[in-house]
């Protein structure tokens, strides 16, 4: 017999099943079929405990009034993951060769890969739209106060994940390695070079030498594909973590006068 | 926030809390709505926008315009706010290297426990001041495009000396047009008013080899034209030829 006790969603009375009638133990398929979910989920529970932590996550509670402007952020994380999905899909024809892959494989994906441009599209355009959500969730948390106490760590890394994503879009930009990638991004370099103590180094860094050579594709690659995504994936988890753990914030205008000496208990 | 506030929070929000309803599905819902929002919206711009993938790369050319993408133009048309070259530095790392920590910071300076937008002027002033700071340098950083095409009258002392001057002349008029310095200096009527110094009568202050030296080994952010130099030397020198015969008409 399964002996896990998932929660049950709120559902209206009038579709809750009714309970088993008494003296009636045998089992039709029916609910043999409707018990190997259950067992399935509780032979992987029973290895991990995993079903705590998923009900910590999912059957919080969220504060009254929260409006669509709390949907900015899974907005941005799903933008992130169409990132990293479609990213995939690319770096499967990716060469990382600036003397003769980049560019050509870049075009054999446009032009040979079915749903190539598609799929690239969609990279080129997510990198947009994800910049536009996460300032917009990034507005949303300034205008609603919601970076104060007890929250401020939660904001500090979002600021690191806006600077994350910009990075990407950064470095993402040179990898088709055509003219408007590989110019935009010597300038981008060369402002880079502009900043006091660190800048001539930070450049130096991001281009692999003195001057734009063959290791700084490969360089931009690399950032762009495992030491960034890795990077923002941690800190998401941590976000997401920390955003469970305090709650997401009511709109400040909603107040909690009229609560009642019920709501106090449960609370 | 002292304690005392710290704690009329805490109560006050698990009070909200225990009014609200659960993550799953009432959240859940509107959230996955959201991103069929924002996955149409990503599809739909790759069908109608596509992915364009322009000519190869190559050092050696001079049709380049070196455009950031579109949500780094304000920072891109920041430098052409702040001119002076000693400023340059400030303009490219300063001023957002400032506005980055202060954003890091913002929890531990704004110490109120108020959070009602109204009741925070100064927050909900300078917030929408920076959108609207970011919004006009965007715009005005699109609307400056790419311009690839000089438009100025040849000078008489050029047509003057015959056929051969005038044609290199346009030639490196054309090289220079095509090499995106526009994006970045101003000749006459054309191109941007900055990062890069005004170029209208550049020869009334710097020698033609001086000029050469400045694009081989320029300060950054502006590209090298070594490699132009080196592959293309005729496209280079006509390049030079153009620029050093920018004077004030007397």
């Amino acid at each position: 017999m399964p002996k896990l006790k998932l929660p049950l969603p709120p559902i209206p009375d009038k579709v809750v099943p009714l309970p088993k009638r008494p003296g009636q133990p045998k089992q039709g398929p029916v609910d043999l079929a409707k018990e190997a979910g259950i067992s399935a989920v509780d032979w992987v529970d029973e290895r991990t405990s995993l079903s705590g932590a998923a009900r910590w996550m999912m059957f919080r509670k969220v504060p009254k009034g929260t409006n669509w402007f709390y949907t900015l952020g899974s907005a941005t994380m799903f933008a992130f993951l169409s990132q990293a999905v479609t990213g995939v899909f690319l770096a499967m024809y990716y060469r990382p060769d600036a003397a003769s892959g980049a560019y050509e494989s870049m075009r054999y994906v446009n032009d040979e890969v079915f749903l190539g441009e598609f799929v690239h599209g969609m990279h080129k355009w997510g990198s947009s739209v994800m910049v536009i959500l996460i300032f917009l969730h990034m507005a949303r948390t300034f205008f609603f106060g919601a970076y104060k106490y007890p929250r401020e760590l939660n904001w500090v890394i979002g600021v690191v994940l806006l600077i994350l994503t910009m990075t990407m879009s950064f470095t993402g930009y040179l990898l088709p390695f055509d003219q408007r990638s590989y110019w935009a991004t010597i300038v981008g370099v060369n402002i880079n070079g502009t900043g006091p103590l660190v800048g001539p180094f930070l450049s130096d860094f991001l281009r692999g030498g003195p001057e734009f050579g063959a290791t700084t594709l490969s360089r931009f690659y690399a950032i762009h594909m495992l030491l960034v995504p890795g990077l923002l994936g941690a800190l998401i988890g941590f976000h997401l973590y920390l955003v469970a753990k305090l709650g997401t914030t009511a709109p400040p205008w909603v107040s909690a006068e009229k609560y009642t000496k019920k709501d106090e208990e449960q609370a | 926030m002292n304690k005392q506030e710290k704690e009329q929070y805490l109560r006050e929000y698990s009070v909200l809390k225990a009014q609200g309803k659960p993550f799953f599905p009432y959240a859940v819902a509107k959230d996955a709505l959201m991103a069929c929002v924002v996955m149409l919206a990503i599809i739909l711009m790759s069908l109608i926008l596509g992915a364009e993938l322009g000519p190869k790369a190559d050092p050696t050319t001079t049709t380049y315009t070196p455009r950031p993408e579109w949500y780094f133009f304000f920072l891109f048309e920041l430098l052409k706010v702040i001119k002076p070259p000693e400023l340059v530095p400030l303009a490219t790392i300063g001023v957002p290297t400032i506005c980055m920590i202060l954003l890091f910071l913002l929890p531990f300076y704004d110490r109120s426990p108020e959070r009602r937008p109204e009741k925070r002027p100064i927050a909900t002033t300078a917030g929408i001041f920076t959108i609207c700071a970011m919004g006009l340098l965007t715009y005005l950083g699109a609307e400056a495009g790419a311009p690839t095409r000089i438009e100025m009258e040849t000078p008489e002392r050029i047509s003057a000396q015959g056929g051969a001057m005038v044609e290199q002349y346009e030639a490196g008029k054309l090289v220079v047009a095509q090499s995106g310095c526009l994006a970045c200096h101003k000749i006459a009527e054309n191109g941007n008013d900055g990062p890069g110094p005004e170029l209208t009568d550049i020869a009334d202050r710097l020698p033609a080899q001086a000029i050469a030296q400045t694009l081989v080994n320029p300060t950054s952010p502006m590209p090298s034209f070594r490699s132009l130099q080196e592959k293309e030397p005729e496209k280079f020198r006509n390049m030079v030829m153009f620029l050093g015969q920018l004077k004030k008409d007397e």
